[in-house]
């Protein structure tokens, strides 16, 4: 549909007031708004990653579309949640304590917000517990947690071991990143995945779902 | 501020330059060439027809350089300018011209093909920072007396890059100017559109051979630009001391300013060089040595004293594969001949003491001489002052990355290089498959290749050239041309 085509270029484009007037007017024309989600603004997400991979388009880029994607999702969230249409996902997502370091977390929330997720950030030195807690109080999908210091680490295994004991393991996915953080790290304390960098981060997170749902 | 790399002050210049003349007017030069000498003893030279020494006249010195132009303009295959050389702009170009090249699959080296050339050219053709082609490498394909012309041949049917080549024989020089005429289509559009630059070497120490002299001569006579190679080697065929080779540089250069100027006054010349240290353990002759490359911009400096364009090998490595060795020589020597302003800057792509190119180090320097080409542009304030605002702004949004500031300027501040350098953090790099820079060089030709277009000649204009190159090739047997059947 035209339309929606035209809210996927101009999402790419990062022109974030279009798109979010475009998808006003989607929604008075009564498009169904899981529809402009996947085949305006996903299908627009998708060929920004797509170019940011192949570095044809630069963080900047990606940061604006994301920007435009945010603000065409409180247009469709509440239509969504009115609908009993899941959003696309939950996460939560932290440095772990005494951490104080949040570059790297912040870029992995503001790509994930961008490609469609619902990010609930609790900020930098978050306990083991206030992870677990926010996963259930929010309904989460996955819990996110970034470490910068070898001595903060040992959170992120606290985080997986409290999961287990809550009931949580295998129904929230637990995805860890950082400089000193390493794939192997992330399978030996028990963890879901791990992402190398933001891009990175959202693709995992997207493999957690299922194509279709949201 | 654009940054400049001196070596020489203005006094040791004229110091050179002055000794320089006084050898060109009492030792001269020896000249294999009976035109060029009569020409010279025309205007005034003593000439002793038994030894073919020439002495100049300080006269013919001061017209000479009084002729010469200041710049040099290219155009590519279609017409559009690609170079001024001239003050301290720098172009890039691969080094030529090596009679082996590094097989891509193999690693060994080896004799070049037809088909190895008709991909460099492609290649070259899709490297951004590449200005010009070279003729770098020779078939061993064809007839050797057509190797020459055959490698400009091949250059100008699939890469619309001007280029810098040279001629083998006395003969070939005609077919080599026939070719060029047919993409300009006439004298006097090759003459206001130079496509090539013709290197032109006198023969250490202080002589002119039969080729090379009558190669500057037809050079001359159809404003074709010429680049004088004078190549002193320190300690061996020159003064062991970098001034002392700079002296022997500066008269063999200079004569050949000469005679291009005597034979066409205002004919486009470019002042330049591959000088080498000469390694008196190895019996070598080091185009990585840091004395080599200093008097590479030494020269140079001499050269714009002169109010010449410039060039010189120097960023090239003898190294014999893609190793440590050739990305240091050759980004050392990139960024002094860019940092001094040589205006054509030779070496990209070789190894082994100019014998041998790599298309995958020509990737990988493509890189380096992009990375030197923004160095030369040096730090300037863009909308930097006064600075509170956009720190206001970095305090208030928490980071700069989609500002307005950094949109406008992240391109232009900050060079982005190709896919063969690893900037990826330790965890992608190993996600991505460990890749070593030769694995990259290699996967970034064919996606390159996998983009290579046409130069846009008309297909007139190929088959016209195509027909120049067959009637050579007949003149030494051969009855079909090896890229017809590719």
């Amino acid at each position: 549909m035209e339309l929606l085509d035209r809210i996927s270029e101009n999402l790419q484009n990062g022109f974030d007031e279009t798109v979010v007037q475009l998808t006003e007017d989607a929604v008075e024309k009564q498009i169904p708004p899981e529809e402009i989600l996947s085949d305006g603004l996903i299908v627009g997400m998708n060929i920004v990653g797509e170019k940011f991979k192949n570095h044809d388009i630069f963080l900047p880029d990606v940061l604006l579309a994301a920007r435009a994607m945010n603000g065409a999702m409180e247009i469709l969230k509440p239509l969504l949640i009115k609908e009993g249409i899941p959003v696309r996902g939950k996460v939560v997502i932290g440095s772990v304590k005494d951490d104080l370091h949040d570059i790297g977390k912040n870029l992995v929330a503001i790509l994930l917000k961008g490609a469609g997720f619902e990010v609930i950030d609790l900020g930098n030195d978050v306990p083991a517990e206030k992870f677990i807690s926010a996963a259930k109080e929010e309904n989460a999908h996955v819990i996110g947690m970034s470490a910068l210091l070898t001595t903060t680490m040992p959170v992120m295994k606290k985080v997986v071991d409290l999961a287990k004991d809550e009931g949580l393991f295998g129904k929230v996915k637990i995805i860890v990143g950082g400089a000193p953080v390493s794939k192997e790290y992330a399978l030996e304390i028990g963890a879901d995945a791990y992402s190398y960098d933001g891009a990175n981060a959202v693709e995992t997170v997207e493999s957690f779902f299922p194509a279709n749902s949201r | 501020m654009r940054p400049v790399f001196r070596l020489l002050s203005d006094e040791l210049i004229e110091r050179i330059v002055s000794e320089a003349r006084d050898i060109l007017c009492n030792l001269g030069m020896e000249i294999h060439n009976d035109g060029v000498l009569s020409m010279l003893s025309d205007h005034g030279a003593s000439v002793d027809s038994r030894t073919l020494h020439v002495s100049f006249t300080p006269d013919m010195i001061d017209k000479a350089l009084e002729t010469a132009p200041d710049s040099v303009k290219l155009f590519d295959v279609m017409g559009r300018q690609t170079h001024d050389l001239t003050n301290h702009n720098v172009y890039f170009t691969p080094g030529s011209a090596a009679i082996n090249i590094l097989d891509p699959a193999s690693g060994e080296i080896r004799k070049p093909l037809t088909a190895d050339y008709v991909e460099y050219a492609k290649l070259v053709s899709r490297l951004d920072n590449i200005a010009s082609q070279s003729t770098a490498f020779i078939p061993s394909d064809v007839h050797e007396r057509i190797s020459d012309s055959y490698r400009l041949f091949l250059s100008l049917m699939y890469c619309s890059k001007p280029v810098v080549t040279g001629a083998f024989t006395i003969d070939a020089f005609n077919v080599m100017k026939d070719l060029q005429l047919a993409v300009r289509g006439s004298a006097v559009a090759l003459r206001e559109k130079p496509l090539t630059i013709f290197s032109c070497c006198p023969t250490a120490p202080l002589k002119w051979s039969d080729v090379t002299s009558a190669n500057l001569v037809d050079c001359a006579e159809n404003f074709i630009p010429v680049e004088y190679i004078s190549m002193p080697l320190s300690g061996f065929m020159a003064p062991v001391t970098l001034v002392g080779s700079l002296v022997q540089h500066t008269a063999e250069t200079l004569s050949g300013v000469v005679l291009s100027q005597l034979t066409q006054p205002g004919t486009p010349i470019i002042y330049g060089g591959s000088p080498a240290a000469f390694d008196m353990r190895y019996e070598t002759t080091p185009m990585g040595a840091v004395e080599t490359q200093m008097i590479d911009c030494a020269f140079n400096e001499i050269g714009k004293y002169l109010n010449l364009p410039t060039q010189a090998y120097i960023a090239l490595s003898d190294a014999k594969k893609l190793d440590a060795q050739a990305g240091l020589e050759t980004s050392m020597g990139a960024t002094l001949a860019a940092l001094a302003g040589i205006n054509s800057i030779s070496g990209p792509g070789m190894l082994d003491f100019e014998s041998c190119q790599s298309l995958e180090k020509l990737v990988v320097d493509n890189e380096i001489c992009g990375m030197t080409l923004r160095l030369t542009k040096g730090i300037e304030p863009k909308e930097d002052f006064p600075a509170m605002p956009i720190f206001e702004e970095l305090l208030k949004e928490k980071h700069l990355l989609i500002a307005n500031h950094t949109r406008k300027y992240l391109r232009d501040e900050h060079y982005f290089p190709g896919r063969v350098i690893d900037r990826a953090n330790s965890s992608r790099w190993k996600e991505e498959g460990s890749l070593t820079i030769g694995d990259r060089a290699k996967s970034e030709i064919a996606r390159l290749l996998g983009d290579y277009e046409p130069t846009g000649l008309s297909d007139d204009v190929l088959e016209e050239m195509t027909g120049l190159m067959r009637a050579e090739a007949a003149k030494f047997g051969m009855n079909s041309l090896p890229h017809e059947d590719l």
